[in-house]
């Protein structure tokens, strides 16, 4: 009790020294080199006060200003800029306000001590993380200090361990024999790669053969694991190009696959997808998440709508001449491309990637997962299962298979054959768009995007099979698999060299693919 | 006799307009003052030159697509093959004959060319590899894949991955094949300046030869005997195969003739163009070429000549006219010949010209 | 059909192909000076070059409103040779020989430059160069107005190293050649200078348009988040850099624990990125649109105005492009013809000033000087200047880094006029 009120005294008495703190650091703050910068904080730092936080987390998240007729720091909120000094909000044009700038130096250095502010926060979360990025930056004494100090004031069992880690790691550095063991012990269930580097270190340079034996079995029992999560993210990076891979193929597998038209122009039919969430983030510019899925449906629908005229206009008048569908599909594959670099311009347009789609997730030091690529591969996976139910369920999917397999008996029993065909190109084709959407996340949109995709959109389909939806997932996630096991060994380059060579050799073994279609109709 | 002589084939009274103008173009060239109306320069030599690489090239897929009936999605990858070849041979050419390091060599630092340039340094054995690798390429690919019986988009498709996989493997810089910059700065061929009117005058010649001579040997081969064998394979191959020929033989011998030619016409097409790259290799170049037959007119061969000549020389120009707004032009041009003008151009010509009953070009299965 | 009739066709048609060809005879007025705008606006690299095309133009416009050059007017030549470099050189060749331009500006890859090159030489034509390359090269028809490795890549390091104490390095970049040449010379410099081991630098290449980069990033991570500070230096090209941001970003690496430097992402690369993510990420060129000096701002209003929209960026090439055309307007004017040989002379020593406050002289190498300058992105997709040489540094051509150019020099007054002159065996390799 009697600290609480001690420091409770104490931050009164530095709150009102600092009260005028900014006004004699703001000018320097505001218009000295970056160097200079770095040692007024350094400084500002020293004197450790809660209340210009506010300050340090403008100023790192690029939220302070100068404002150089009133001589005053102003901080940006809500597109309104408040007076730092009496947090008026000052009504003046956008352009007499000036960036205070930065650089990385300056961010880590206030990131360094944002965590140490951190370490005493409320919740327990925050705390966490804070004592777990701690490992391996302590540096200073005056560090080791303050956080001898907060181990005393900690309550959470988990804190502490991760604060008394980060102390035994940071004693690692110069420490006797005896000393060395009892801080390996210490340390013995940590994972942190820089413990891993700091061990590697140890094991090679001139020391004690004790503490060398102790350090070589942690690092050994160490790499073991890591190995092992290394395959569990080599396998996630593999299943989730191979998600990408089945996203932009899946389309084509519907307008190759099943309808047998060679669509060259399958690739812009990605690209139209991926302008509608351009455009609709273009809409909504408040609301990047909104739009995102509000453009899934658009898209869906827009690129149908584009490929059933494509169907309607071109395609109609040359089935059962499926290489003439080859050239009038890369004309209109030209054209498309032609017409969106006019509309749109040549260059690529930014897509906002909504917050829940940023980041990832952190299993452990070894495995962290990326956020998008899971919405990817649960998309990917769940049009398939939309699409393989249409297909196999719907009376449109019943109509579409009796036409490809016997288009005269089917129309002799009654198939309207043109409006299916049709409405079977809308599908494939607003499958494209929908592949748009997604690959908007990942990759640029811009008039090229499609072309990108083509080759590997073909390539995937071959390898399942033409015809053949489970084909097309299978060969999906073996081509991205077999890409993301090879690309370590051979570097991307020769990994891709290598996986097509091995595709044109499987077609030899198995000419028509993975799950080659049966029956009369493949002789067709 | 002229009378006969044309009625035999329409493609000779193309091959005959198209000597004519070559000709033309070497005499205006040649013998009138750079000043004058009549005067050609060197740019159209150099034109038309490229363009007759390009009608080689078409006619050779025409082969294989048109008569054969296997669409390669691939055939550039034999063309640039060829084109390499050439390209290794130039750009070691020195001043008299001499050989020196390609420019290239001091990025990778070089001292020496390694083995697989060896044959790069001697004319006749340039001109025996240029026919040599490309053939060997197809007939390797060609083997395993007739005998495993690939047809088809399967095969449409992975001869797509063949020339994609080769563009990408030119691109390293550790191939030796001088990297995403390809081979250039060619100076001489056989000791005389590459950049001499003489040179390019004599290249534009023996291209047109080459290509006259091409169609011929092409014309002859598909009004044999075998050539009804490969026109019976592209309508009915299991029928064919029933019958007691062996298709997958006579498949690879058209198809590694066919790359032959390719590589010839790269080889040809490299010293004019000055420079052979691994974009040579991309998978769009090559549907180009096959966009040239069908808008020119499958299974005619002359047809193949026309459509490389006429998408090129609209390319040429409308790229000029309109920088801005020439891929509508040309998208269009493909969508309307393959909705209007199933037969292509000369599908046109055919029907003014000659009364005579063509062959049908009936649809290949795929 | 008769065979006379036949053979009236045959050479009717013969002579309309042949007059087709011969188009060049419409010959245009004769009181306008013509340039060639030689930039792709199709295919894979319009997404950079197409900038370029619309730079000249307004350049042209402005010239021509101020009295074009020698009292005539200034025409521009537009082509499109599409990304497509056996098109360049059939293009250059067009403008050289049928539209007898007296300059051309124009190329961006590497490759193009390439295949132009001959042509310009055989045709004795001037090619203005925009855009920063990998040195080795000095031709007496080209003037490179881009960067040199000297004048991007090196600085950048030093920066890094002074700044940050780097001591781990990862060069990533597209498998071609000037990614593949700076990574050597960097590689042979920071091994030399900084002394650092081969165990603390790791070199990546990917393929153009690479679009996947998990397991690279994956990697990088661990190696550069394993205790010792690292930087990685990016030559990435074009649009395979969107994804390996947006990775980055999403993998968790902050600028401040793993900073990116990159050669080949100014502003208009970034226009299509979302950049909040990359804030601190840096950029070294030799211009930046957020330089604060009255001749940027004027370019970049007359750059919205001509372009009616004022969200569209400036960047390196564009100013490289402003200098290039710049140097050549003065050069005629001090030639006083547009005489190819005459205007080649004249332009080695012409000093036009540059858009970030000092001059680029043109230096007999054929290459111009520069001030370096670092940007940390920001998040509305400019850069902040954090450092800026003291005066401007003369680029090299034969990098002092590679063993086999290290003794090379170009210089094309008189009496050298050589490409490629050995210093120590003193004899021209290239003329």
């Amino acid at each position: 009790m009697r600290r609480m009120i001690l420091i409770c005294l104490l931050w009164m008495i530095t709150n009102l020294a600092t009260a005028a703190l900014p006004d004699q650091f703001a000018q320097r703050l505001a218009k000295g080199s970056l160097t200079e910068k770095q040692q007024l904080i350094n400084e500002m730092i020293k004197e450790n006060d809660a209340s210009i936080q506010p300050l340090f987390t403008a100023l790192v998240e690029g939220n302070l200003y100068w404002l150089d007729t009133n001589s005053t720091l102003a901080i940006k909120q809500d597109n309104q800029f408040i007076n730092w000094s009496n947090k008026q909000v000052i009504d003046l044009p956008k352009n007499q306000f000036k960036r205070i700038t930065i650089n990385n130096n300056i961010r880590q250095l206030v990131a360094q001590y944002q965590l140490q502010i951190k370490l005493s926060s409320n919740t327990i979360p925050t705390r966490r993380n804070a004592a777990k990025a701690l490992f391996g930056h302590i540096q200073s004494p005056s560090q080791i200090n303050i956080i001898v100090e907060r181990l005393a004031l900690e309550q959470d069992s988990e804190v502490k361990q991760r604060l008394l880690e980060a102390l035994a790691f940071a004693k690692l550095e110069n420490c006797q024999q005896n000393e060395c063991l009892v801080l390996l012990t210490q340390l013995s269930n940590v994972t942190n790669p820089i413990f891993v580097q700091k061990l590697q270190q140890m094991t090679s340079i001139e020391g004690s053969q004790i503490v060398k034996e102790k350090a070589q079995s942690l690092l050994d029992k160490l790499t073991q694991k890591k190995a092992m999560y290394e395959k569990t993210e080599q396998v996630y990076f593999g299943i989730s190009l191979g998600a990408v891979l089945v996203l932009a193929a899946i389309g084509l597998a519907i307008t190759f696959g099943v309808m047998g038209v060679i669509n060259m122009a399958h690739g812009e039919l990605i690209m139209i997808g991926a302008y509608t969430t351009y455009v609709m983030q273009q809409l909504l510019p408040n609301y990047p998440g909104i739009a995102l899925i509000l453009s899934v449906p658009a898209a869906f629908l827009v690129c149908g709508a584009v490929g059933m005229l494509i169907e309607i206009s071109v395609i109609r008048y040359l089935y059962g001449r499926p290489l003439e569908t080859l050239l009038a599909t890369f004309g209109i594959s030209l054209l498309l491309q032609q017409l969106f670099r006019t509309l749109f311009s040549p260059l690529n347009k930014a897509i906002i990637t909504p917050s829940w789609m940023q980041g990832s997730i952190q299993v452990n030091d070894f495995l962290s997962l990326t956020i998008n690529r899971l919405y990817v591969i649960g998309f990917s996976l769940t049009i398939f299962i939309v699409l393989l139910l249409i297909m196999k369920k719907t009376s449109l999917g019943l109509n579409v298979r009796a036409i490809s397999m016997n288009p005269l008996m089917a129309r002799c029993l009654g198939v309207k054959a043109s409006w299916v065909n049709a409405l079977t190109f809308g599908l494939g084709s607003g499958i494209a768009g929908l592949a748009g959407v997604a690959l908007s996340q990942i990759t640029n949109v811009g008039p090229n995007l499609g072309q990108n995709y083509i080759i590997d959109s073909f390539m995937v389909v071959v390898f399942g099979g033409v015809g053949n939806l489970w084909g097309t997932l299978i060969a999906g996630l073996t081509l991205g698999l077999a890409n993301k096991f090879l690309e370590p060994i051979t570097g991307a380059m020769l990994a891709k060299i290598m996986v097509l060579i091995s595709l044109v050799l499987f077609i030899q073994k198995r000419p028509r693919g993975l799950f080659p279609q049966r029956g009369r109709a493949v002789e067709g | 006799m002229l009378t006969k002589y044309f009625n035999q084939d329409n493609g000779r009274y193309v091959l005959f307009c198209l000597t004519l103008l070559v000709i033309y173009l070497v005499m205006a060239n040649l013998f009138f003052p750079t000043n004058s109306l009549f005067y050609v320069g060197n740019q159209t030599i150099i034109l038309v030159s490229k363009y007759l690489c390009y009608a080689l090239l078409a006619l050779s897929v025409d082969l294989v697509w048109g008569y054969l009936g296997i669409l390669s999605l691939g055939h550039g990858a034999f063309f640039a093959l060829g084109g390499y070849m050439m390209g290794m041979y130039l750009s070691v050419q020195g001043e008299n004959g001499s050989t020196t390091l390609p420019e290239f060599a001091s990025f990778i630092n070089w001292q020496n060319l390694p083995w697989y340039w060896m044959g790069a340094d001697n004319f006749l054995s340039t001109l025996l590899l240029v026919m040599l690798i490309p053939g060997l390429v197809a007939f390797i690919f060609g083997y395993m894949t007739f005998r495993s019986r690939v047809s088809g988009v399967y095969l449409s498709i992975i001869t797509q991955a063949l020339t994609f996989a080769l563009m990408l493997a030119f691109q390293r810089n550790e191939m030796g094949f001088g990297g995403d910059n390809g081979l250039t700065n060619f100076k001489y061929l056989l000791g005389f300046s590459i950049t001499s009117n003489g040179m390019r005058v004599m290249l534009l010649l023996i291209t047109l030869i080459v290509v006259v001579i091409s169609y011929l040997i092409c014309y002859q081969l598909i009004k044999s005997k075998l050539g009804k064998v490969i026109i019976a394979i592209r309508d009915a191959e299991a029928r064919v195969r029933f019958v007691g020929y062996r298709v997958e033989n006579v498949k690879l011998a058209v198809f590694t003739f066919s790359a032959v030619l390719a590589g010839i016409a790269g080889a040809l097409y490299v010293p004019q163009v000055g420079i052979i790259t691994p974009i040579e290799f991309l998978p769009l170049n090559s549907i180009e070429i096959v966009v040239w037959v069908a808008v020119g007119g499958r299974a005619t061969l002359y047809g193949a000549i026309v459509g490389a000549f006429l998408v090129n020389y609209c390319k040429s120009l409308f790229t000029v006219w309109f920088p801005d707004e020439w891929l509508f032009a040309l998208g269009l041009l493909f969508v309307l010949v393959t909705l209007f003008l199933p037969k292509g151009i000369v599908g046109l010509l055919k029907l003014t010209h000659s009364k005579k009953p063509q062959l049908k070009p009936q649809e290949a299965s795929l | 059909m008769s065979i006379t009739s036949k053979i009236n066709t045959t050479i009717k048609l013969t002579f309309l192909a042949a007059g087709l060809f011969t188009a060049n005879l419409i010959y245009a007025a004769e009181n306008t000076i013509k340039i060639g705008v030689l930039h792709s606006l199709s295919g894979s690299m319009a997404i950079s070059e197409s900038t370029l095309k619309d730079t000249l133009l307004m350049l042209v416009e402005e010239q021509n409103k101020k009295g074009g050059v020698l009292g005539k007017q200034i025409e521009a030549v537009v082509v499109d040779p599409a990304s497509n470099w056996s098109l360049f050189a059939e293009k250059s060749r067009d403008l050289l020989a049928k539209d007898k331009v007296s300059a051309v500006f124009g190329c961006w890859t590497s490759v193009s430059r390439k295949s132009v090159l001959p042509i310009f030489e055989e045709l004795n034509g001037i090619l203005f160069y925009p855009v920063q390359y990998e040195g080795e090269e000095s031709s007496k028809n080209i003037f490179y107005t881009g960067a040199a490795p000297n004048q991007q890549a090196i600085p950048a390091v030093d920066y890094l190293q002074k700044e940050f104490n780097i001591e781990r390095w990862v060069l990533v970049g597209t498998d071609y050649v000037y990614p593949r040449t700076t990574n050597k010379i960097l590689e042979t410099y920071l091994k030399d200078h900084y002394g650092v081991k081969d165990s603390d630098i790791m070199i990546n290449y990917t393929p153009f348009s690479h679009s996947d980069w998990q397991s690279i990033i994956a990697d990088i991570k661990k190696f550069g988040l394993a205790g010792k500070k690292t930087a990685v230096i990016s030559t990435i090209n074009g649009d395979a850099n969107v994804p390996f941001y947006k990775e980055l970003s999403n993998q968790g690496i902050s600028a401040d624990q793993l900073p990116v430097i990159a050669f080949s992402v100014g502003e208009e690369e970034l226009s299509g990125i979302d950049t909040a993510p990359l804030v601190g990420h840096l950029a070294s060129w030799n211009y930046f649109q957020s330089i604060d000096n009255d001749l940027n701002s004027e370019f970049i209003n007359n750059w919205h105005a001509f372009t009616k929209s004022d969200k569209r960026v400036t960047n390196d090439p564009m100013e490289a492009t402003y200098i290039g055309f710049n140097m050549w307007v003065k050069a005629v004017e001090k030639a006083g013809t547009d005489d190819t040989t005459a205007v080649q002379n004249a332009l080695i020593g012409v000093t036009v000033p540059n858009l970030t406050g000092s001059y680029a002289v043109m230096m007999p190498n054929h290459h111009i000087t520069k001030p370096i300058m670092i940007g940390e992105i920001q998040d509305d997709g400019q850069f902040e200047v954090v450092y800026k040489s003291a005066g401007t540094i003369v680029g090299d051509e034969w990098s002092d880094y590679l063993p086999g150019s290290k003794s090379m020099i170009a210089d094309w007054r008189t009496p050298l006029v050589c490409g490629k002159y050995d210093v120590s065996k003193k004899v021209c390799l290239k003329d």
